[in-house]
């Protein structure tokens, strides 16, 4: 019996929900061992594609045909087990279960008494994860894993169950290039294997990489399918934005304007000798008023670290924050704020914004003391602060009442900014400020990152879409394993010399300061 | 996006509905109640009715609301039952040197008591249901041996507190009152309220914008012991007596129950204090109604348990964002 020639056919999906035409006739063509790009800007139906596939929502016309027989899945477990996998955006695993229990979580190997065999499953998850390249205790909880290699855990887990489609919701926003690298190998053995892959991200340097075909939503419609070798990357951006093409050529690829004129004064922050057990090694960073100073470094380098460490989020052990010549006390956030720290975290959705409360509290938030007189909140003055932000920055709500948790991501990662800028900072400190938000809201991102330095900001930039992060410093500070190993300025701040300087077989020209003393 | 408007899908007016009960229920719930005993209950329109039962729903009413300060902060105050026990021993204690010396040894003895509860949550990281519960247990068994058995009190000035009123208000109802309105300007128009109320929906978040997250969480236990001491104050006045082994009883369940079926969620974040004076009584007239046609109090309970499983199955709707 020959395998159907389609794995998967979609056609005339269509979902409504109210005030939204979510999805409108939507077809999809998946064969086996075909990796598929679906792209489209926040809004334009992904999500919801992917969701009516896997069970989560109802269509409300179209039909979905898999391995040739027509299908209607009721709850995600339905597809998973008929061979449909989805790895979403934020990790859909238990934290307090160890890495193999979540493994083989549902399919757990028993001994003959009927009781969960933990030898096996240890060791074959052992066996499992090393080739994803993932090297842990897996008998460990898994939250005590970075969320690079929870993604791998559920990753292996997906395939583990005998998928026949996988479908990838931005598999790589928390994965650095070298275990993006991993994940790539374990996409075309998936391929070789005929296991056909959606793959959904907003990284072009990645679907070129592994995708073979490309299907680019816009509100809902298809706008454009084929093959992905047959359209330019210019011609990719401006299907999906449905712009002209002249008008996204004159705005560049990323919303950098390139050097900023950093006069020679003194550094506004200075970091020197920054530890943490276990995560920093003597970390130093200086930044001075007007420049943006990249973070570059793999996974677990200590950016995040560096960085939390600097706005007294982590407790150091060692090592002094100056800002503006004032030393700062370790360990107190509120006091790095006061001195005129601001970190926008990693985390966005449980570190970042409060999602119960509006986008006007959420502004004001952190700026309250100074918004109040005797404890008592001045509305007035809120209201004042919250308008300006919201136009400066274009946030866009139905009102500032709006509960922050319904807007996409890239206005909630604004509305983050507004709260910070609200407090007048000195230093802004952007850990991943662009991760998991479209296109467009990046490149206004980008631009006002630009715009703040340009006002006299020092910015810490960290990033993992290294396009971001070379066009987006003027200095870039390299960290590999908890301590610096280089420093790129100049002519030398391009992705082969980061890369080369992370690899460690090219020292630096510039400064190379701390090296490693250990692991 | 909004050229395709379409309304009314079926799953989302659910989602609308729950929501309303979970906002406005409380409100209908007591204005049906008050409809039925009007028509069924003989009496019931009577001045002297209104205040017995307000009188019996006062202390209530105070310990909820310090209930849904730490219910916002996605706690939960185990220890106030106890509090009030502690609060009627204290009393009873100091009463000799006067009304104002005890009111102020009881005031001492339940901040402590609420230092301690937050001292365990906010610097320590205990689970507030295990933290508090501590207090619980231990409470009351200090009250006990301070004051081992019910204990007469003759004190004119208490006795008035606790049975006088001003044109025919009762002082129990107007200090009730006065507490609501002023934990509910706290809630929505103070610093801390605001602070109080991110650090329930997102703790990390408030954290790294710099909220000053141990200190809300400290004055947050702190007030839930000092209304729970001026309920248990309250409620020896009116009885007369101190009695330290079943003042406050199941007083930390009655207290929940008005905070959850007011609305506040159990996830913090958000605090309703007109829902949660409006889910004491509920329960008060619920109970008050059943008690008048001679129904057995299994019924009442059975009654109440009904209400806290529609107000839990209202909050599913909000829950999921």
């Amino acid at each position: 019996m020959a395998p159907p020639a389609e794995v998967l056919a979609i056609r005339g999906l269509s979902k409504t929900f109210p005030g939204v035409r979510a999805l409108d006739g939507v077809d999809l063509v998946l064969r086996p061992g075909e990796v598929h790009a679906l792209i489209g800007e926040n809004g334009a139906g992904k999500s919801t594609l992917i969701k009516v596939l896997t069970g989560v929502y109802r269509p409300d016309a179209g039909t979905v045909e898999f391995q040739g027989r027509q299908v209607s899945f009721a709850t995600p477990l339905e597809a998973q087990k008929a061979g449909i996998s989805t790895i979403y955006q934020e990790v859909n695993l238990i934290p307090l279960l160890s890495v193999a229990r979540n493994l083989f979580l549902g399919r757990e190997p028993r001994t003959r008494l009927g009781l969960l065999d933990f030898a096996r499953m240890n060791r074959e998850a052992e066996e499992t994860l090393r080739t994803y390249g993932v090297r842990v205790d897996v008998r460990q909880p898994l939250r005590t894993l970075g969320v690079g290699a929870q993604q791998m855990v559920a990753l292996a887990r997906a395939v583990a169950t005998d998928a026949r489609v996988v479908i990838m919701d931005e598999p790589t926003s928390s994965l650095e290039p070298r275990e993006v690298e991993t994940l790539f190998s374990v996409i075309r053995r998936l391929r070789d294997a005929g296991i056909a892959v959606v793959y959904v991200s907003h990284r072009l340097d990645e679907l070129y990489a592994v995708c073979e075909t490309v299907t680019v939503l816009r509100d809902g419609r298809r706008v454009h399918h084929g093959r992905l070798s047959e359209l330019s990357r210019l011609d990719l951006v401006s299907t999906m934005l449905g712009r002209e093409l002249g008008e996204v050529r004159a705005e560049g690829l990323t919303k950098f304007s390139g050097d900023h004129h950093a006069a020679d004064t003194e550094p506004v922050l200075e970091a020197e000798g920054l530890t943490v057990p276990h995560k920093l090694h003597g970390v130093s960073v200086s930044i001075r008023p007007g420049e943006v100073v990249g973070l570059g470094g793999l996974l677990g380098s200590g950016r995040t670290e560096t960085a939390k460490a600097i706005s007294g989020a982590l407790p150091i052990r060692s090592g002094k924050v100056v800002v503006a010549g004032t030393s700062l006390r370790g360990g107190s956030t509120p006091g790095a704020i006061r001195a005129g720290i601001s970190l926008l975290p990693e985390d966005r959705k449980s570190e970042g914004i409060v999602p119960g409360l509006s986008v006007r509290e959420n502004i004001a938030l952190a700026a309250l003391p100074r918004l109040s007189r005797f404890g008592m909140v001045s509305e007035a003055r809120v209201d004042k602060i919250v308008n300006t932000f919201i136009e400066r920055l274009r946030i866009k709500a139905s009102s500032p009442h709006q509960k922050v948790g319904e807007l996409s991501g890239g206005n909630q990662q604004k509305v983050l900014l507004a709260r910070w800028l609200a407090m007048n900072p000195k230093v802004l400190l952007l850990d991943e400020p662009t991760r998991g938000i479209d296109v467009g809201a990046k490149a206004e991102v980008q631009k006002l990152v630009d715009e703040l330095a340009e006002d006299g900001l020092g910015v810490l930039l960290i990033s993992s879409d290294l396009e971001e992060l070379i066009e987006g410093s003027d200095r870039v500070v390299v960290l590999k394993d908890g301590a610096v190993v280089g420093e790129l300025t100049g002519e030398d701040v391009t992705e082969d010399t980061l890369m080369r300087t992370i690899a460690g077989d090219a020292p630096a020209t510039a400064a190379t300061k701390e090296v490693a003393t250990d692991g | 996006m909004a050229e395709a408007t379409v309304r009314t899908a079926a799953p989302l007016d659910k989602a609308r509905i729950l929501q309303w009960l979970q906002t406005y229920g409380v409100y209908a719930g007591v204005a049906l109640l008050l409809i039925v005993n009007i028509v069924i209950t003989p009496h019931f329109l009577s001045a002297e009715n209104f205040r017995t039962q307000a009188v019996q729903v006062a202390p209530v009413i105070i310990v909820a609301l310090g209930m849904a300060l730490v219910i916002g902060t996605e706690g939960v105050d185990l220890s106030v039952g106890a509090v009030m026990a502690l609060a009627a021993s204290v009393l009873a204690l100091y009463l000799g040197y006067g009304l104002l010396p005890a009111l102020i040894a009881v005031a001492l003895f339940a901040a402590v008591a609420g230092l301690a509860n937050g001292a365990l949550v906010a610097l320590l990281g205990v689970q507030p249901i295990v933290a508090t519960l501590a207090l619980m247990v231990g409470g009351r068994g200090i009250a006990l041996v301070m004051l081992p058995q019910l204990e007469d009190l003759h004190n004119p000035s208490l006795a008035s507190l606790g049975s006088g009123d001003i044109v025919g208000v009762p002082y129990l109802i107007l200090i009730a009152a006065a507490l609501a309105v002023l934990i509910a300007f706290v809630v929505r128009r103070t610093t801390f309220g605001r602070q109080l109320l991110a650090i329930g929906d997102s703790r990390p978040a408030a954290q790294l914008a710099g909220l000053p997250v141990r200190r809300v969480l400290m004055v947050v236990y702190v007030v839930s012991g000092l209304l729970a001491a001026v309920a248990g104050v309250l409620a020896t006045a009116r009885l007369q007596a101190s009695d330290p082994t079943s003042l406050g009883n199941l007083m930390e369940l009655s207290a929940i129950t008005a905070v959850v079926v007011g609305g506040t969620p159990l996830t913090g974040g958000r605090i309703s204090i007109g829902g949660t004076v409006a889910g004491a009584v509920l329960i008060q007239l619920l109970t008050a109604t059943l008690i008048k046609h001679d129904l057995p109090p299994s019924w009442t309970q059975i009654a109440q348990a009904i209400v806290i499983v529609c107000a839990v199955y209202a909050a599913r709707g909000r829950g999921k964002r």
